[in-house]
């Protein structure tokens, strides 16, 4: 790689780091808000405009907090393990494309940090490692509460995860590539002239699979069985003060930025707009549209995980396990069939 | 058994209902129409509620027709006291129509429990409850409030009468209620 590859990839690492924990505060603020309208409340509307510095308040008090440690607490794993929850999954951003390549410098510029031909599988590898930091954290804090949570985010990790994978197989399946890139190209365009090429329409049940279970990935209600404040304090967290507690809030936030982004690329066609070619927009414009696209796609899947928490009520563990081997893995199973045989058929 | 033990049957759900999913949006839906409805949410400090009439509050030592203060210092109130957070010291009147007026009138309002007893003791309509409730402070000394700061409640809630339409009578100038008032 040559010295302005370097300087690009360094820029551009730089952007996406910066707009995901930009993005954190924005999230926690509309989460506040959100809930508030839904149980007709106010919400935050003392410090800045429509309380949007509220987030800024937050961080202040944060930084200001006292770390506490508890006795008896595994020193180094209670303090590794909120980086090790938000590192992931700001990690896994990285293979997600947001954009189609654009020509900057005379030479073709990939929006997004790494073009891995194997980009689903790395997100999914590099994303479900914040489980660790939750389950480190949970069991170094020498609590019974976080123990228990951590023994419940294990648990969730086991069920959910299988039927998360088995529910993209059908994608890659039409796609016949794990490069995320192709996975998008694959939904240019539309079915009979309308409805947009999108998996959602092609794959109804990859899709609701991948859904649900991204919900319990991210560790949000109806899924937040590891917190469960009603149950276990805070759950694997119940120790954690100051600027390490916020990591972990962080995290949950970078998680669901990630997921979103994902799901956009694999359900919602990612920056494809049907249509959008037919416009005639120039090359840069084309490119900014296309981008566009592709937040407000991701900006809704964020509202709508925020929608379902404040909806919906916790389900047991049980419940979720119920969920996650007795009708999801059979029905991710049945729907891989299903899209083979349908393959077949149309050959 | 004596006791009847009716078993009772959680409702079989339908298979609609089996489902989960047409609920869940439903659920969706539900918490989506509360979006556009009207927040329910007090702006406490620039809004004011409607407190309930009777609303019982911080006390007030009332004035006579001649701006005296009515309190003979009889300690009525502070006998009935449950909370033992009023404190009299009594003196000679300097008028004609009564023996003592109070020297010192302390109610500790952290002891108080604002049940109104004071009010129903005292033989001469002197002490009474306004629908004050916002009246915090950051030392224990301030929650103290001696007879001029009383005398001071009463200044600034009156005429209107805190509590009761046309219990006393000696006062009874208008009639109308005035709760409201009170917080204007």
């Amino acid at each position: 790689m040559d010295l302005l590859g370097f300087v690009i990839a360094i820029v551009k690492a730089l952007i996406v780091l910066v707009l995901m924990l930009s993005t954190i505060p924005i999230l926690v603020w509309s989460e506040r808000k959100l809930s508030a309208w839904m149980q007709d409340r106010v919400g935050p509307n003392r410090v800045g405009p429509a309380g949007l510095l509220q987030p800024l308040a937050d961080v202040v008090k944060f930084l200001f907090k006292e770390e506490v440690m508890p006795q008896g607490a595994e020193k180094w794993l209670f303090v590794a393990a909120p980086v090790l929850t938000l590192v992931p999954a700001l990690l896994a951003f990285a293979a997600i494309p947001i954009g189609d390549p654009i020509h900057l410098f005379g030479r073709e510029v990939t929006l997004q940090l790494a073009n891995v031909n194997v980009g689903i599988l790395f997100v999914f590898a590099v994303g479900s490692l914040g489980a660790y930091g939750i389950v480190f954290g949970a069991w170094a804090s020498n609590n019974k509460f976080s123990l228990l949570g951590g023994l419940r985010a294990a648990a969730q990790l086991v069920s959910y995860e299988v039927s998360l994978g088995l529910s993209i197989v059908g994608v890659l399946m039409l796609t016949g590539s794990l490069r995320l890139g192709d996975v998008v190209d694959a939904q240019a365009g539309t079915f009979f002239g309308f409805v947009p090429r999108w998996n959602l329409f092609a794959q109804p049940i990859g899709f609701l699979i991948f859904t649900v279970a991204a919900f319990a990935e991210t560790n949000r209600a109806p899924f937040d069985l590891a917190e469960a404040e009603q149950e276990l304090v805070a759950g694997y967290h119940t120790e954690y003060s100051s600027m390490k507690f916020a990591l972990f809030f962080m995290a949950e936030y970078a998680h669901m930025i990630t997921v979103s982004a994902l799901l956009t690329c694999l359900f919602l066609g990612g920056w494809k707009v049907p249509g959008l070619e037919h416009i005639g927009l120039g090359p840069f414009l084309f490119g900014v549209v296309q981008t566009l696209a592709f937040a407000m796609k991701a900006g809704f899947v964020l509202f709508f995980f925020q929608w379902v928490r404040w909806t919906l009520p916790r389900f047991r563990y049980d419940q979720l396990m119920t969920l996650g081997w007795k009708v999801f893995f059979p029905l991710g199973v049945a729907n891989v069939m299903l899209t083979g045989v349908l393959l077949l058929g149309s050959r | 058994m004596t006791v009847g033990v009716k078993v009772v049957k959680a409702p079989e759900m339908t298979v609609w209902e089996r489902l989960y999913l047409p609920m869940v949006f439903k659920g969706l839906a539900i918490t989506f129409s509360h979006f556009f409805r009207k927040s329910v949410t007090v702006q406490f400090p620039e809004e004011r509620p409607e407190y309930p009439y009777g609303s019982r509050g911080l006390h007030r030592l009332n004035r006579d027709s001649d701006g005296r203060v009515k309190c003979v210092a009889c300690d009525m109130c502070a006998t009935a006291c449950p909370a033992n957070c009023i404190s009299i010291v009594g003196q000679p009147s300097p008028w004609p129509d009564r023996e003592k007026m109070p020297e010192t009138f302390e109610i500790n309002l952290l002891r108080c429990i604002f049940c109104g007893f004071c009010e129903e003791a005292c033989p001469e309509d002197a002490i009474e409850l306004t629908g004050i409730h916002d009246f915090a402070s950051d030392s224990r000394e301030n929650m103290i409030i001696d007879r001029e700061g009383l005398l001071a409640v009463y200044d600034k809630t009156a005429p209107s009468r805190p509590r009761r339409a046309g219990k006393t009578a000696s006062e009874g100038a208008s009639n109308v209620e005035r709760e409201g008032s009170l917080h204007a």
